[in-house]
């Protein structure tokens, strides 16, 4: 027994150490987050839109059947960087005439109202995930995220973290491009 | 020409280690004293040739030599020179020539100091000592050359990573990888014995004062990349269970319970091959860490650059040393004779509990760091993250009953204690630590349960400590001067375990205080606007740009008032470093014994918000943090005072203790 018991530690270096040397493989990157939805349609879900607010609520029916690739941005009032975020996107809109649809996640109804208000609203819809159900399905890892779906509902791209600094607004401008949802030259 | 000179006196010192690791055990296993006793020339060989190569690379990024790839990577001429000369440890190669360097001054040490330790044990380990330089030597040499030529030389370098310009981070690594590699010696003392196949009460002692001087830079280590963490990085935090920390985190878990059961060894002749184990452990995690920090296994936010060969490299190193001297464990520790009886209470008992508890929680510490990997590997490819939920929720409740058996420990004495009189002496304790309690309970007016249980089990641990400090000296029992003379007269190793338990009732305290009753604010900000936090009062006065040696930073202004009182200005900054295009959180910090009011300024919203001036805001309100500052400190001087004892330095003679902690005071 006692003899077992010293062969213990042994056992389980060599255990770990088998996982250390699976984990050296060159083709893996550790730091690489795949993401489940890319290339999959759109998870089911249905939000009612903001109460208080007259833009539309956000379902899977409204990502499918639309004429070019649009936004799904998922934002919050509490969410300092989506301020910033919010400065970049409503530029994207204005200017490029993109679809932005947003949800609004796990936010009280007046508080983005406020904040819609005093920032301005460039969503066409907006789903209110007051329990974040539609996060989980969306497989959140934070706010702000934001996907880029196609036409026939289909997940393009996803962007965590904010779109702000000129890397990641270039970097988001080319999945844009790549998805079809703007022209190359314009960027 | 220098490099030249440093890269081959790391060929030289390569050749001294392989004579080293063959020559002296060869040498005792035959009872040549001769051949012993070349450990002692090639050890000071070591280190005058790894000296050479380290001063040599210090060289080169003091001149700023952009002719060395590792300079012009991790140098800049703007650079002040204090970062200059951190910059030498820097990188991946230059922090492994400092490993190297550490490994043999210990080595040496050894061989100088050591002058008590038997010829045979000494020569074994000098030789274990020399297999690990050999194998880090090599692995420099091949793959991680610091002496590396650039042709044509770049007119200037590439800078350090501003986060890393930093004093508190400049002597970081050194500390970190004192504790770390002093444990190599231990190790070897380790090994050294499983291959003579004896460990006895004069071993224990022998391996103590190296463990102890260990472990006290690697508090410190740990105290001070968490602090630099807590104010530089601006996230308020001081403790994040990030992969590196938790691999720093293991080695000390794993040393302390070593410190203390080597105790049992030396006093009790139990333990044994306890003892052994936890000492080829700690350092096996020490290694571990060195390997996670460069193979790019895990994700992690300071982890060297990724090179899979290297990493490789380090493995096969990992599987020699860790997996060969556990083997030899494996094979010799069911010989070894077990040791002195105990009843279940008793000090044996206590410190039973203790080494378990460490035990199970570098476990559990280990595993959670190693569970992405793990998942990955069985799932195929599927990838998770274990965060601080995991980790808070499953250490700290097994520390609450660790640190109150800590409280009781001291009391117990050897073989048989009688719990009954211990409870009785600490009823009082007992008494005053749930009126603490409630006392801050009174104050905080709600909080989770565990955040009291917390307090409580701090609180009780610092008064038993300290009554048994008051009862060794018998204060207020005889005259005082009576109670001077048996201060004087105490161990001063009794003296530092009453400063290191107290220490870490004070860090404890500081650990709960500053997560559980934390208040924070983000706030979104135009001049003139105010916060409220924690009854302060922050108005955001505005920002301007100031200009430093090789950054330009935006400034805010913000008047902290407390009923209506303005206490001070703080100027959080956000630097901007031009030449490595990357920028750096400088926190602003009112601290006061209570707590600290932490206030950091992020990036403007957007350009355009920015021109109108407001700015975000992240404002924080820590009770106690620096209690944690404190404490830790307590715990390296109680670890100091301990190491000067009298009884320790038999092995150990006063200069070494001068060089690992010059504020203990010379007798």
């Amino acid at each position: 027994m006692k003899r077992a018991l010293a062969f213990l530690p042994l056992l389980i270096a060599l255990i770990v150490g088998g996982f250390f040397l699976w984990g050296l493989n060159p083709d893996r990157d550790p730091n690489a987050i795949p993401s489940v939805l890319i290339a999959k349609p759109v998870p089911e879900f249905e939000l009612e839109p903001i109460g208080g607010l007259d833009t539309p609520g956000l379902s899977r029916e409204n990502l499918s059947g639309n004429s070019a690739p649009v936004i799904v941005n998922v934002f919050a009032s509490w969410c300092v960087p989506c301020r910033a975020e919010h400065v970049v996107l409503s530029r994207l809109v204005e200017k490029e005439g993109l679809t932005l649809f947003g949800i609004n996640y796990k936010d009280k109804p007046e508080d983005a109202v406020r904040w819609l208000t005093e920032l301005g609203n460039p969503y066409d819809r907006i789903g209110s995930d007051l329990s974040g159900r539609a996060g989980i399905e969306w497989g959140l890892s934070g706010v702000p995220e934001t996907f880029i779906v196609g036409p026939e509902g289909m997940v393009l791209f996803r962007y965590v973290g904010p779109i702000i600094g000129d890397e990641a607004v270039g970097n988001f401008r080319d999945a844009l491009i790549a998805s079809g949802a703007l022209q190359g030259k314009q960027g | 020409m220098t490099p030249e000179v440093g890269h081959f006196a790391l060929a030289l010192a390569l050749a001294m280690a392989l004579v080293q690791s063959v020559l002296p055990i060869l040498g005792a296993t035959r009872g040549n004293v001769l051949w012993m006793q070349s450990a002692r020339w090639s050890a000071l060989g070591q280190v005058g040739f790894v000296g050479i190569a380290f001063a040599a690379l210090m060289q080169a990024f003091v001149t700023s030599d952009f002719t060395v790839t590792n300079v012009f990577e991790n140098s800049h001429s703007l650079k002040p020179m204090l970062f200059k000369i951190a910059g030498t440890w820097g990188s991946h190669e230059g922090s492994l020539l400092l490993w190297v360097f550490i490994l043999t001054v210990f080595g040496a040490a050894v061989s100088v100091f050591g002058s008590n330790i038997p010829d045979a044990l000494k020569a074994r380990t000098l030789s274990v000592q020399a297999w690990i330089s050999v194998g880090f030597l090599t692995f420099m040499l091949f793959t991680s050359n610091p002496f590396d030529r650039l042709y044509p030389p770049p007119p200037n370098g590439q800078d350090l990573n501003p986060l890393l310009q930093d004093v508190g981070l400049a002597m970081h690594p050194p500390l970190l990888y004192f504790g770390y590699v002093g444990f190599s010696i231990v190790f070897s003392f380790a090994v050294a014995a499983l291959l003579e196949g004896r460990v006895d009460a004069a071993w224990a002692r022998w391996v103590r004062p190296w463990t102890l001087a260990a472990w006290m830079s690697l508090t410190a280590g740990i105290a001070l990349g968490s602090w630099w963490a807590y104010y530089e990085l601006g996230w308020g935090g001081w403790w994040f269970w990030d992969p590196v920390e938790n691999v720093s985190f293991m080695p000390w878990l794993m040393g302390t319970a070593l410190l203390h059961s080597a105790i049992v060894t030396e006093k009790r002749g139990a333990f044994k091959s306890w003892t052994i184990l936890l000492a080829i452990l700690t350092f096996s995690l020490s290694l571990l860490g060195t390997f996670i920090v460069r193979s790019g296994l895990l994700t992690s936010v300071h982890a060297f650059a990724v090179d899979p060969e290297r990493g490789l490299y380090i493995l096969g190193l990992l599987a020699l040393s860790i997996g060969g001297s556990l083997a030899l464990f494996s094979w010799r520790a069911p010989m070894m004779e077990p040791g002195g009886l105990f009843k279940p209470v008793s000090r044996e008992a206590g410190l039973l509990v203790n080494n378990l508890i460490l035990a199970t929680a570098t476990g559990v510490v280990l595993f959670g760091t190693l569970y992405p990997l793990f998942y990955e590997a069985i799932t195929g490819g599927e990838k998770l993250s274990v965060g601080p939920p995991f980790f808070n929720a499953a250490f700290i409740p097994m520390m609450l009953p660790l640190v109150f058996v800590m409280g009781l420990g001291p009391y117990l004495s050897w073989k048989r204690a009688d719990l009954a009189g211990v409870l009785q002496r600490l009823r009082f304790v007992a008494v005053l630590s749930v009126l603490a309690t409630l006392a801050v309970w009174y104050l905080t007016q709600g909080g989770p349960v565990l955040g009291y249980l917390a307090i409580m089990i701090a609180v009780w641990l610092l008064l038993a400590t300290v009554r048994e400090w008051m009862m060794r000296v018998r204060l207020f029992e005889v005259s005082f001067a009576e109670s001077t003379r048996r201060v004087k007269s105490l161990p001063r190793a009794a003296h530092g375990m009453s400063l290191a338990h107290a220490g870490l009732a004070v860090a404890m305290l500081g650990f709960t205080g500053s997560s559980v009753w934390k208040s924070e604010e983000i706030v979104f900000v135009t001049p003139g606007e105010a916060v409220t936090i924690a009854g302060f009062n922050v108005t955001f006065e505005g920002a301007d740009r100031v200009r430093g040696a090789n950054y330009f930073a935006d400034r805010a202004n913000l008047t902290v008032r407390r009923d209506g009182e303005i206490l001070t200005q703080l100027y959080p900054e956000r630097r901007t470093y031009p030449v490595a295009g990357s920028n750096t959180t400088e926190s602003a910090i009112r601290s006061t014994l209570a707590g600290d009011l932490y206030a950091s300024i992020a990036e403007p919203a957007s350009k355009e918000v920015g021109a109108s001036g407001a700015w975000t805001l992240r404002i924080l309100y820590e009770p106690l943090v620096n209690f944690i500052w404190i404490g830790s400190a307590m715990l390296v001087l109680g670890g100091g005072l301990s190491l000067s004892d009298r009884r320790l330095r038999v092995g150990v003679p006063r200069r070494r203790i001068a060089l690992s902690l010059s504020k203990v005071p010379a007798e």
